[in-house]
C-alpha cells in the first residue's frame, strides 16, 4: 500500500498551514482565560451557529468517520439509521425539552445536574465513570489514528501518538473549551472540503446514483439478500434475515432510536457541554438544532464512500479493490484505500489533514468533557473545597496535562491488549445504557429520589451486563461479544441486535427499579430546592419577545420534516 | 470572546485555496499525476472552492466586534 502514498512538499505545506492555524486559535485565545468559568465553560459566551457546528463536530471524530465509512461499504443505506432515526430525535428532544434544565440550573456540567437534582453519590457515580471513559475513548481514538499514520505513510507509531496528542494540548491548554469549539469549527470545515471530492469522484467514476444502485444490487444479491438490500434504509427492516445488519425495525426504533440515541445525545456530557457553552438560553437550545441540520447530511459525506466502495468491487474494471482480513473485507479500510486510489498528491494533503482534524476535534472534545468534570465533579467535590476561582482555573489548565498524559497511556495499553480496550468499551456501554432513564424521570417527575436514582443506574448497568453475559451474536467466537455467563439464552443474528436490545434491557431496568425505590423513600429534596431542574417546577419560558421563527419549536418542527423526507426518498 | 472564527477559518481556506489553484494549474499538463482523479484536475477544481469559501468568510467578517445584545 505504501506506493499509494507519496508525499510531496505540496501535502505537507497543508498539514503544516492546518497545525499552524489551530494552534494559533489556541494562542489567540490565551488572554481570554482570566477564569475557571472562562476555561472550562467558554465563559456561556459563544453563539449558536458556533456551538452547534462544534456540537456534531466533536462527535464526528476520526473514528466515526472510518467505522461509519465500514458500515457504509458492510450494511449499505441502513447505515442512515445512525443518523435519521438515530440522532435527529434525540437532538430534538435535548432541545425543546431537557437543555432548559441543564442551561437554566447551576449545575456546570451533567454530573452537576445529577447532585442538584438528585444526591451525591449518583453525582460521583456519573462523575467518575465519565472521567474514566472519557480518557479511554480518546486514548483508543489517538491509538487509531497513530496506527493508520503507520500502515499508510509509514509514519513512526510513536512519532504520529505524540505529535497529534501535543497539538491538542497545547491548543486546548492556551485557550480552554472556547479553543476546543472554535477550533471544531475550523476542523468541521475542513473535514468537508476534504471529503466532498472523494464523495464526487467516487459518484462519477461509478456512474452517478444510477451506477452505484446498479452495482450495489449485485453486491446484495451476491451475498444472498434481494437486489435492494444495500440501497434502501427501512425497506428490508421487517425480518432481520432480510437485511444485512441483522436487525428488526423494533430495535432500530426502540434500541437505536430511543435508548441509544437518546443516552448518547442528551446525556453525554461531551456534546451537552457544547450547548451548555452558548451565550443564551435561547442559543443553547437552538445548538443541537443547528447541529442537525449538518448531521442530517453528513450520512452523504462518509456513509456514500463506504457504498462506492463496495460497489466497486462487483466493478473489475475500475480496479478498485478492499483489502481482505479473515472470511471478509477489511472494511476500516475503506476510507484510506479510497483516498489513495482517487486523490493525486495535493488533495491528498488534504484529505488526510481532514481525517487528522476529525481525530482532533474528537479528541479535544473528551479532553475538554474530562477537564470540567475532573475539577468540578471530583477535584472541587472531593479533594480540595473552598479555593479561590484562579485556583480552580490553574487546576483546569493542568488537568489537560494529565489527561492527555493519561490518554497516551490508553493509547499505548490498547495497542498491547487488543482485547482489554473492547472489554472497557463494553462495560461503559453498560454504564450508560440506563442513564436515560435516570435523567429522564429525574426532569419530568417530581417524585423520583436520589436513592431510586443511584440504585435504578446500578440496576440498569447489571441488567445490561447479565443480558449480555446471557445472550450471544451468531457465529461468536470470544467472551467479549457475550455469554459468559456460561449458557446462552439467546443468540441474536448479528452483534448489532444484541447490542441493541442490551440497551432495551438496561433502560427498562433502570426505568423500573428508579421508579419502585423513589416509591418506598423519602424525597429529600424539597420543591424549591427542584425549581429550574424538574419540568412541573420550573416556570415556562417566556418567549414573547422573540420573533416566532427565531424560536427553538419551529426550527425544530423543521429538522423533523427534514429528516422524514429524507428517510422517505431513501426509504 | 474577542476573536471572530471567520478570520481564522476564512484565511486557512484562501491560503490552502491559493496552494492548491496555483498547484493545480502548475501541474495541469500532467496527465500522470491527474490519472487517478479520472483525469479532472482535482487539485484545481478544489483550490478554487475553498478559496471562493475563503473569500467570502472574510468578506463577511464584521469590521468592529458587535457588543452583546
Amino acid at each position: 500500500m505504501e506506493s499509494t502514498f507519496n508525499l510531496s512538499w505540496v501535502d505537507y505545506t497543508i498539514m503544516l498551514v492546518y497545525f499552524g492555524f489551530v494552534l494559533g486559535i489556541g494562542w489567540a485565545l490565551r488572554r481570554y482565560m482570566k477564569s475557571s468559568t472562562d476555561f472550562l465553560e467558554a465563559g456561556r459566551s459563544i453563539p449558536a451557529w458556533i456551538t452547534g457546528l462544534a456540537f456534531i463536530a466533536t462527535n464526528l471524530g476520526a473514528l466515526e468517520v472510518i467505522g461509519m465509512a465500514a458500515s457504509g461499504a458492510k450494511y449499505g443505506m441502513a447505515t442512515v439509521h445512525f443518523y435519521w432515526i438515530g440522532a435527529i430525535p434525540a437532538m430534538i428532544f435535548l432541545a425543546i425539552f431537557m437543555m432548559p434544565f441543564y442551561y437554566g440550573s447551576k449545575a456546570r456540567s451533567v454530573p452537576e445536574y445529577l447532585k442538584l437534582r438528585f444526591d451525591e453519590k449518583t453525582r460521583g457515580f456519573n462523575a467518575f465513570s465519565f472521567a474514566v471513559m472519557t480518557i479511554f475513548a480518546s486514548g483508543i481514538s489517538m491509538y487509531a489514528l497513530a496506527l493508520l499514520m503507520e500502515t499508510l505513510l509509514g509514519w513512526d507509531f510513536n512519532f504520529s501518538l505524540v505529535v497529534s496528542a501535543i497539538i491538542v494540548l497545547v491548543y486546548v491548554y492556551l485557550g480552554g473549551l472556547t479553543s476546543a469549539i472554535y477550533n471544531e469549527v475550523l476542523q468541521f470545515f475542513l473535514i468537508v472540503i476534504g471529503f466532498a471530492p472523494l464523495v464526487i469522484l467516487g459518484l462519477i467514476n461509478i456512474g452517478g446514483w444510477e451506477g452505484l444502485s446498479e452495482s450495489l444490487v449485485n453486491v446484495a444479491v451476491r451475498n444472498g439478500f434481494e437486489g435492494g438490500a444495500w440501497i434502501h434504509s427501512w425497506k428490508y427492516m421487517g425480518s432481520t434475515t432480510s437485511n444485512p445488519m441483522g436487525v428488526e425495525w423494533f430495535g432500530v426504533i426502540v434500541g437505536l432510536g430511543f435508548v441509544l440515541s437518546f443516552g448518547y445525545w442528551c446525556t453525554n456530557f461531551l456534546v451537552v457541554q457544547r450547548a451548555m457553552a452558548a451565550d443564551s438560553m435561547a442559543g443553547a437550545r437552538k445548538t443541537p438544532l443547528i447541529g442537525a441540520m449538518p448531521k442530517m447530511l453528513i450520512p452523504a459525506l462518509v456513509i456514500i464512500p463506504g457504498m462506492i466502495a463496495i460497489g466497486l468491487t462487483s466493478m473489475p474494471e475500475a480496479g478498485f479493490n478492499l483489502p481482505v482480513k479473515g472470511t471478509g473485507y477489511d472494511y476500516d479500510k475503506v476510507i484510506p484505500m479510497m483516498l489513495g486510489h482517487y486523490f493525486p498528491t495535493g488533495v491528498l494533503g488534504l484529505g488526510l489533514t481532514a481525517l487528522m482534524a476529525s481525530f482532533m476535534s474528537g479528541m479535544a472534545g473528551n479532553v475538554t468533557a474530562f477537564n470540567t468534570v475532573w475539577t468540578y465533579d471530583i477535584y472541587q467535590s472531593y479533594i480540595n473545597k473552598n479555593k479561590s476561582d484562579k485556583h480552580y482555573l490553574r487546576v483546569g489548565q493542568l488537568t489537560t496535562i494529565f489527561g492527555v498524559v493519561v490518554s497516551i497511556g490508553a493509547a499505548y495499553m490498547a495497542r498491547m491488549f487488543n482485547n482489554v480496550m473492547d472489554f472497557l468499551q463494553l462495560i461503559f456501554a453498560f454504564i450508560n445504557a440506563p442513564l436515560f432513564a435516570t435523567f429522564l424521570l429525574g426532569m419530568f417527575w417530581k417524585r423520583s429520589t436520589g436513592h431510586g436514582a443511584f440504585f435504578g443506574l446500578i440496576s440498569g448497568t447489571l441488567a445490561a451486563a447479565l443480558h449480555h453475559g446471557l445472550t450471544a451474536p451468531a457465529g461468536a467466537e470470544t467472551l467479549v461479544k457475550g455469554g459468559w455467563l456460561g449458557t446462552v439464552v439467546h443468540t441474536y443474528p448479528s452483534e448489532m441486535a444484541q447490542n441493541f436490545w442490551t440497551a432495551i434491557y438496561a433502560f427498562t431496568a433502570a426505568l423500573l427499579i428508579t421508579i419502585i425505590i423513589s416509591l418506598a423513600t423519602k424525597q429529600k429534596k424539597t420543591d424549591e430546592d427542584m425549581k429550574g431542574l424538574v419540568y412541573s417546577l420550573t416556570p415556562k419560558i417566556s418567549q414573547e419577545d422573540v420573533v416566532w421563527y427565531k424560536r427553538p419549536a419551529p426550527l425544530a418542527i423543521l429538522v423533523g420534516v427534514i429528516a422524514l423526507i429524507l428517510s422517505i426518498l431513501f426509504w | 470572546m474577542g476573536l471572530d472564527i471567520k478570520i481564522p477559518i476564512g484565511l486557512m481556506f484562501t491560503i490552502l485555496g491559493l496552494l492548491l489553484t496555483i498547484f493545480g494549474l502548475a501541474t495541469g499538463g500532467n496527465a500522470e499525476l491527474y490519472s487517478r482523479s479520472l483525469g479532472i484536475n482535482i487539485n484545481l477544481w478544489t483550490g478554487l472552492v475553498m478559496l471562493a469559501v475563503g473569500v467570502l468568510m472574510l468578506a463577511t467578517v464584521k469590521r468592529k466586534p458587535l457588543k452583546k445584545e
